[in-house]
């Protein structure tokens, strides 16, 4: 049982060194000419000016907020379905008004005008 | 010849044991031998497949495609990785160098790490972990966190705007592939991938739950963020999306990972929903498993390059409204009805061929019943019904 986790500690490992190596090994024959125009930041051949690290709305935030309680509950719901054979019925109710409730959130979100993109 | 991986991995733990090697190290030394074996595959299966999908993509939009280096211009690929290794590596001025450089290898390591967990055949299972599910859904969200550090640290505005517009649909999309994936776990009664494929030997869960199949293609299909879903990269509202500063093989990285993140999620559309290694003989013969894994994770794959070369792109705004407002209600009803009849089933103690059809009724009915209401169902313009509202005003300009 343990060498599984030890072969996804190796598998990890030779996961990230690959990439590594594949991004290391054209820095070695590449040519380096930096100059100021070339590292200049791209925006459709006009010069960049102001901050680029500009505000963007918060509406990202709320989508982020929502999906971090869907989020949860599903993981909450994958022993609930794994032991779902053993489970009296009693149980299983209880994982159905559980998805319930969620469920309601996210008819008050679409109601409260929460998902609505601009 | 029954058995030729294990009779290969019997032959190298007896060389090594006979070298005066421990077991300990043996078992190490096998475990990253499979582990390189394995990423090496993946990168050779990259190479074909983006020949594969730039020939098919040619077909399809009525031109030829590659075809100048070698006969069909299979060396196209080779070409390419020769040039993009002698590219010079730009870093934008300003950039954060730490996240700019971590990032593609991220994006593709994530992708890699999924490949640990998965059971080739009857034998020859990566890592039999108890939480194959969970840690496949763990580890697939680092790419999302890749294209954030991606966008972020480009310095460029349609870097950061593109990384944070993909980043609200990639998570978006998670859930209803997450809650699709519960439906083949339920039905399984665990999340140990092997467990999974073995349930699914004579029934595929294509047939016991063609919804949650279909969810699961579509928002996997998001999660790839190819057309129709390829918000991240509009070139004619964000120049590239994510990886516009991004040259050389640090943008390779990039494209290497999105063809590998493709033909992943043709493998575990294999594996939850059309019998992973199963098919006939896979039992006696092993390595037919490994053909028939290789292959249906290709079919599925040329099945979504064709959907997305069929498709134009769709709006984001469309599409959000496609995953809050009907994928993810229809996938938690399907997860329910299916919990039920499962259940209820389990009471009755029907025959499996009779099991199976009810379960494919019930899929059916939910997937009709759904898209019945989503066509009834008025279009409601929701940007006049709620306004967008300042958030904050510049002082002295209230009106």
């Amino acid at each position: 049982m343990q060498s599984y986790w030890i072969y996804i500690g190796i598998f990890l490992v030779v996961a990230v060194a690959v990439p590594i190596v594949a991004v290391a090994l054209p820095a070695l024959i590449s040519p380096k000419k930096p100059s100021r125009r070339k590292e200049e930041v791209y925006e459709c051949g006009i010069e960049t000016t102001g901050n680029i690290r500009v505000q963007f709305k918060s509406q990202y935030y709320i989508y982020a907020l929502i999906f971090l309680v869907f989020d949860i509950e599903t993981v909450f719901l994958f022993p609930w379905a794994v032991s779902l054979g053993e489970l009296p019925l009693f149980a299983v109710i209880e994982g159905v008004v559980f998805i319930a409730i969620l469920f309601g959130g996210l008819i008050y979100a679409v109601r409260k005008g929460a998902l609505v993109w601009y | 010849m029954a058995d030729l991986i294990n009779l290969i991995e019997g032959w190298i733990t007896n060389l090594l044991l006979g070298w005066g090697a421990s077991e300990e190290l043996t078992l190490f030394l096998l475990q990253a031998l499979g582990s390189v074996l394995v990423v090496i595959i993946c990168f050779l299966i990259v190479i074909a497949l983006i020949w594969v999908e730039r020939k098919l993509a040619g077909r399809i939009q009525d031109r030829f495609g590659p075809n100048r280096a070698g006969p069909f211009g299979i060396f196209q690929s080779f070409a390419d990785i020769i040039k993009i290794f002698t590219k010079e590596y730009v870093t934008p001025k300003g950039a954060e160098k730490g996240a700019f450089n971590i990032a593609p290898v991220l994006a593709m390591a994530s992708v890699l790490a999924i490949w640990a967990v998965f059971p080739f055949a009857i034998n020859v299972i990566g890592a039999d972990v108890h939480v194959g599910v969970l840690y496949i859904v763990a580890v697939s969200a680092f790419g999302i966190l890749a294209i954030l550090m991606a966008g972020w640290s480009s310095n460029n505005r349609y870097a950061l705007l593109g990384a944070s517009r993909s980043v609200a649909m990639l998570i978006s999309y998670e859930i209803p592939m997450v809650v699709s994936l519960l439906v083949p776990v339920l039905l399984a009664h665990s999340m140990k991938l092997s467990v999974i494929v073995k349930a699914q030997q004579p029934w595929w869960y294509l047939l016991v739950a063609p919804t949650a199949a279909l969810i699961y293609l579509i928002s996997s299909m998001a999660e790839i963020g190819k057309a129709p879903f390829d918000l991240l990269e509009a070139e004619s509202e964000l120049v590239a999306g994510y990886h516009t500063e991004y040259s050389g093989m640090k943008f390779g990285m990039f494209y290497v990972a999105e063809f590998l993140h493709q033909f992943t999620v043709g493998a575990l559309i294999t594996i939850f929903f059309l019998g992973g290694w199963g098919g006939p003989l896979a039992m006696r013969w092993p390595i037919l498993g490994v053909i028939y894994f290789y292959g249906k994770s290709f079919l599925v794959y040329l099945v979504i390059s064709w959907i997305r070369l069929s498709l134009p792109r769709i709006r984001i705004d469309a599409m959000l409204d496609l995953n809050w407002k009907f994928l993810i209600p229809v996938s938690f009803v399907n997860l329910v009805a299916v919990a039920v009849a499962d259940r209820v089933m389990l009471e009755l103690d029907l025959a499996t061929w009779m099991y199976v059809g009810v379960m494919f009724a019930v899929n059916i009915f939910i997937l009709l019943a759904s898209l019945f209401l989503a066509g009834k169902s008025k279009p409601v313009v929701e940007r006049e019904k709620f306004p967008p509202r300042p958030v904050a005003v510049p002082p002295g300009t209230e009106s």
